[in-house]
């Protein structure tokens, strides 16, 4: 027996009235696989991140997550769309990163890391707090355990939002535009961060990225999207050296110029 | 900005009530204006602290509650934010008794005001709520929250900032709508200058003595309201000068 994906979007649609975001998507993606998604603005790649975190809801389809359903489960037989308590349990697994960061700003660093395990998963404070520490530690910032996101700067801001995150166990991580909003020096130490977990964790990762370099040394597979569809998928090797896609080859032109 | 400015002031009536006071002619008064005033301060805060609870839980409810409690929440705050408090207050101390439920004078006050400002509050709760930006709502769904660990950990705490300063006007409309209580038999501040004023017909101390009276008593809550804000928002921003 083949062992299950990790991730499967089968034939999944997300329309916003007349506008079709993503049309018919087909993804697998392999336990521990790292996947980065490219493509220009709008051409529905956040939108795939967003709908795995169960941000948005879909329209056609269905997303599975280690072989069960995640926006549908089974009734009777039949597939009849998730509650939310089947959600809560399948989106246990996933974890995400947000181009913003989206910490809390009335809790520290610490705060922020153990919050949803203490409420979420019911651990006790100490445990919470030593796990905390160790990814904080991991991230580079042991020393800023105390600080509020208001006194952090934007790397170290979304290097507690991976340590967030990661608190919470998650299988599957998503990445979306982490270093989007930091000024230039400062994508350097989250990349980093990112880099050390691949190695050291048995992650799964699924990343929407404008860093073409990053992608092409750290991802198993790069997959570019053109309005709503997957263009073309590969290793980075070839997709980067040898775009068959006449899309694709148009895209990595304008990226590399304006690089 | 201004915190100063209002304890200045609080301190100047403050003063100008212990200059009068020393007169014969304003002291006569006092005593019983006091008296006054203290039901005029626990009809205020009592009233306050339901008008709270009465405004989170409309606001929530009509926010989240399932459709019955939707329909419940907004009807209350229609209703009572459509008529007036008085016209509240003599329904509920006169009409209410017809229907064989006879509530004490305090109490229809307490209710009548409470729930009068607590169906504006339900407004102020939901723009507070509203105000708080998406992305805290989806790291919380990322986070695997539940909407009430949502609500109670991330968004309410974040929202009750935005709060402090409308449910200070909202509190200050209601310690002057406690007046009205007067015309429900409730020996407030405003009863006992109107009776002093038909017996004694003083009206200039006696009026002057009342309006000293409301001015620090909403003067003692607008800088209440100033130094919790500035607390508050403190949390929030905490590092951000340095």
């Amino acid at each position: 027996m083949t062992e299950q994906p990790m991730v499967r979007f089968e034939n999944v649609s997300k329309r916003y009235g007349a506008l079709t975001v993503l049309d018919g998507l087909d993804l697998e993606i392999k336990r521990g696989e790292k996947v980065s998604v490219i493509g220009p603005s709008g051409s529905g790649k956040t939108t795939v991140l967003r709908m795995l975190m169960t941000l948005e809801t879909i329209n056609d389809g269905v997303i599975w997550v280690e072989g069960e359903p995640l926006t549908h489960m089974h009734r009777n037989g039949k597939l009849v769309p998730a509650d939310i308590n089947h959600i809560r349990k399948i989106r246990a697994k996933i974890g995400m990163v947000f181009q913003s960061f989206n910490l809390f700003p009335h809790m520290t660093a610490m705060a922020n890391c153990i919050e949803a395990p203490i409420t979420v998963l019911g651990m006790k404070r100490a445990d919470a707090e030593a796990r905390a520490a160790d990814l904080l530690e991991m991230v580079g910032l042991g020393q800023k355990k105390g600080h509020y996101p208001s006194q952090l700067s934007g790397g170290q801001q979304q290097r507690v939002a991976i340590a967030r995150a990661l608190a919470m166990r998650p299988k599957i991580m998503l990445f979306d535009e982490v270093t989007s909003a930091l000024d230039p020096e400062l994508v350097g130490e989250v990349l980093e961060v990112i880099r050390k977990l691949g190695r050291e964790h048995d992650l799964t990762m699924l990343m929407v990225t404008h860093q073409m370099g990053f992608a092409k040394e750290f991802s198993d597979r790069v997959c570019f999207f053109h309005a709503g569809k997957i263009c073309e998928q590969g290793p980075p090797k070839e997709l980067f050296g040898a775009p068959k896609n006449e899309r694709t080859q148009q895209f990595l032109r304008a990226v590399l110029e304006a690089g | 900005m201004g915190i100063r400015t209002l304890v200045g002031m609080l301190v100047a009536a403050l003063a100008v009530i212990g200059v009068l006071a020393t007169q014969e002619a304003y002291s006569l008064f006092l005593p019983g204006l006091l008296q006054g005033a203290v039901l005029t301060i626990e009809i205020a805060l009592l009233g306050s602290l339901l008008a709270v609870v009465m405004g989170v839980l409309a606001a929530l409810a009509r926010m989240y509650g399932p459709a019955p409690l939707r329909w419940l929440a907004t009807v209350y705050v229609e209703i009572f934010r459509g008529t007036s408090a008085l016209v509240q207050l003599f329904w509920l101390f006169f009409v209410l008794p017809q229907f064989g439920v006879s509530l004490d004078a305090f109490l229809v006050a307490v209710l009548a005001l409470g729930l009068n400002v607590g169906a504006y509050g339900s407004e102020v709760v939901r723009g507070a709520i509203q105000s708080v930006a998406r992305g805290q709502w989806e790291a919380a769904t990322a986070l695997n929250m539940s909407r009430a660990q949502m609500l109670r950990r991330i968004i309410l705490p974040q929202a009750f900032v935005a709060m402090i300063p409308p449910w200070g006007n909202l509190f200050i409309e209601l310690l002057k709508s406690t007046a009205l209580v007067s015309l429900i038999t409730l020996s407030d501040l405003a009863f006992k200058a109107q009776q002093m004023n038909q017996n004694t017909f003083k009206t200039i101390p006696i009026f002057t003595l009342v309006l000293l009276m409301y001015l620090a008593m909403s003067l003692v809550l607008t800088i209440g309201m100033r130094l919790l804000e500035r607390r508050a928002s403190l949390g929030l921003a905490r590092g951000r000068a340095a």
